[in-house]
């Protein structure tokens, strides 16, 4: 579970763009505008119209797909909250990409030795007991940082305050599985440009629910495959006894 | 002393060198500029064409090896024996294409061993690595005799077929029913990204039991493209006999596949004519129900010609399945465009022939076939040739 988590409140988004720019030079990019999440940014502010805004960047889910489904385990979930990972393992199968449910994971597609990009939540300030930079810079308080608990608190606590304000629910508190960074939508999630059918429950189960068998489907499988190699050729060993030519298999 | 002769120019021989030139331009290109130099996969759809023909279809198309030597020698059906060897040779290079695919696929390909050191269990996708990795292994000790009886070694071969056989034939069952239902698993974490028509939890089971009649029909083509290419006589009662068997097993996936949209109240998807649904029905009417009811009558399965087109189109069909589940349900579950380029399709291609060029050298010079390599290819005329 994460210590720490973000909380965007789309309804205090100005849309001015700062932690945008905080990220870029928090992360060593070189400024630049962003019109979606790519290989050099993990962070967008994008304009849904009429002074409505909402934020992009790595949900760093509770259960994360990405650290799942990661056959070198790149990718780390830490005690902290954010999800990391590791250059020096990955081998480009692209498989996070392919998994996550919020399609965070991006790749550099025009390099020889590519990495697999995406927010890592600030996780060298956060060791540092200091906020995400996005958060720190925020001028309204549509971002703010915090222990996950405090924020999940505050974030129904308004959602109580002001029905009408937002959606009615809490986008990451049970996306997914729950996740760090917890959302207060005044639009839906499709219509804030966030992926809406993500199931409500922890993804990696799906597929562990099946891995985990093998231990038992294999002994089995190996034991009937086994037995029947057994039983035909006795079989075979019956019909020579009988008289019935047996061709021998040495050849 | 072999004669230095000047290879005649031919068509295929021009065709061949065109996309070895092509090929290795394309790589070039791929460890200069990076992926999206060649391909036109992007960060939504990371995944295309390579993932859906070269390591879906690729392993679903060496399925006869495991069905065929399971026949053969588990289950003790030895008049299917002189399929084995063939069979055998195509699994084995079948992999090998798998290998060099990925290794043009992977973002880093130097660390495609990586999940030999780097354990992550709960990921499908170390199971089809440890899965390509031991499998391949497997094949090459299958295929070794070969070349071990090529040279005249005989006497370990005698204790290699009693004592490392048996081995090796369960291992690569176990194996590679592993990795074709793997293979499924890997979609199972996505379900939200695949059109409902194809996102399912039965996915890794439907891809095991697929690849059975799908390594049948497989197995008659290649006796079929065998006859064609080095004149090898086909064998009209095992192949007749091999068509039946794919029908049933076609009946069963047709039943499992269809009974699983029924239980997850899909169904009326597949009469939406929309593009899922006609991209469902071409695959299990199609390459499914059509092939499966011209196997069950007995004159299609008598007339050779007319039962290798039935193969075929069982062959077909699920390659289509297959790039269903890798493409289109992808592209119609998240809305990402993706057509491949013309590179992608290049090296695809390229995989492919460096295969059956493989294949037929090994023909030539190993004893795959019973009569031992096959000297003078190329019959007079393949179809009287089949009847005979
Ligand atoms: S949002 Fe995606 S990348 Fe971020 S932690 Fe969750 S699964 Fe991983
Ligand atoms: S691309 Fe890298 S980080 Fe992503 S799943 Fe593959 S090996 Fe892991």
């Amino acid at each position: 579970m994460s210590i720490y988590g973000l909380l965007f409140d789309q309804t205090m988004c100005i849309g001015c763009g700062a932690c945008e720019q905080a990220c870029q030079a928090e992360h060593d990019q070189e400024p630049h505008k962003v019109t979606r999440l790519d290989d050099n940014s993990y962070n967008w502010v994008q304009d849904l119209g009429d002074d409505v805004y909402s934020r992009h960047f790595c949900m760093s889910c509770e259960d994360p797909t990405c650290v799942s489904v990661c056959p070198v385990a790149a990718f780390t979930k830490t005690e902290l909250g954010p999800v990391i990972w590791d250059e020096s393992k990955c081998m480009g199968c692209r498989y996070c990409m392919l998994a996550c449910p919020f399609e965070i994971p991006k790749f550099e597609w025009y390099s020889v030795n590519p990495r697999i990009e995406k927010c890592d939540m600030c996780i060298h300030r956060l060791s540092e007991r200091l906020p995400t930079a996005c958060a720190s810079i925020c001028p309204t308080g549509a971002t703010t940082f915090g222990l996950r608990e405090d924020l999940l608190r505050e974030a129904h606590r308004r959602l109580d305050e002001d029905p009408e304000r937002y959606t009615g629910r809490i986008y990451g508190e049970y996306e997914a599985g729950g996740t760090a960074v917890l959302m207060l939508l005044s639009r839906d999630p499709a219509a804030s440009g966030l992926p809406a059918n993500v199931p409500q429950e922890s993804l990696p189960y799906l597929t562990w629910n099946i891995l985990e068998k093998l231990p038992q489907v294999i002994p089995v499988w190996g034991v009937f495959l086994g037995g029947m190699y057994w039983l035909t050729d006795r079989k075979n060993a019956v019909a020579d006894i009988e008289g019935y030519k047996r061709e021998h298999d040495d050849d | 002393m072999t004669k230095f002769t000047i290879p005649r120019i031919t068509f295929w021989r021009c065709v061949t060198v065109l996309l070895a030139v092509l090929v290795a331009g394309i790589v070039v290109r791929r460890f200069s500029f990076g992926l999206g130099s060649i391909s036109n996969l992007h960060d939504g759809m990371p995944w295309g064409l390579w993932i859906g023909f070269d390591l879906l279809c690729g392993v679903a198309l060496a399925a006869g090896g495991f069905t065929i030597t399971a026949i053969v020698f588990v289950f003790h059906l030895e008049k299917y024996k002189v399929l084995v060897r063939p069979t055998i040779l195509t699994a084995f290079l079948g992999y090998l294409i798998v290998i060099g695919a990925l290794l043009v696929d992977l973002g880093r390909p130097w660390n495609i061993w990586h999940p030999m050191i780097f354990w992550n269990p709960h990921s499908v996708m170390f199971e089809v690595g440890w899965c390509v990795m031991l499998y391949t292994t497997v094949l090459f000790l299958e295929f070794l005799p070969f070349v071990l009886e090529r040279f005249g070694i005989h006497r370990p071969l005698r204790l290699w077929h009693r004592y490392l056989t048996p081995v090796l034939v369960l291992a690569g069952v176990l194996l590679s029913t592993m990795h074709q239902s793997s293979l499924g698993t890997l979609y199972v974490i996505a379900p939200q990204k695949l059109h409902a028509l194809w996102s399912t939890q039965a996915l890794p089971i439907l891809f095991f039991v697929s690849a059975i009649p799908l390594g049948l029909a497989m197995v008659s083509v290649e006796s079929y493209l065998s006859l064609r290419a080095f004149g090898k006589r086909l064998h009209p009662e095992i192949l007749r006999d091999v068509g039946k068997a794919t029908a049933v097993m076609l009946l069963f996936y047709l039943t499992i596949r269809i009974e699983d949209i029924i239980v997850r109240g899909e169904f009326g998807n597949i009469f939406a004519f929309d593009a899922a649904s006609w991209f469902f029905l071409g695959e299990f009417v199609i390459g499914g129900l059509v092939p499966m009811f011209l196997l069950f009558r007995r004159d299609i399965r008598e007339n050779p010609l007319a039962l290798m087109g039935t193969q075929a189109l069982v062959v077909l069909g699920m390659i289509f399945n297959r790039m269903n589940v890798a493409v289109t349900a992808f592209q119609l579950g998240t809305g990402a465009d993706y057509i491949p380029s013309w590179m992608e399709f290049v090296l695809s291609i390229g995989m492919v022939a460096i295969g059956m060029i493989l294949f037929s050298y090994c023909v030539r010079n190993l004893p795959v076939f019973e009569e031992g390599p096959v000297e003078d290819p190329r019959p007079a005329d393949p179809i009287a040739e089949m009847t005979r």
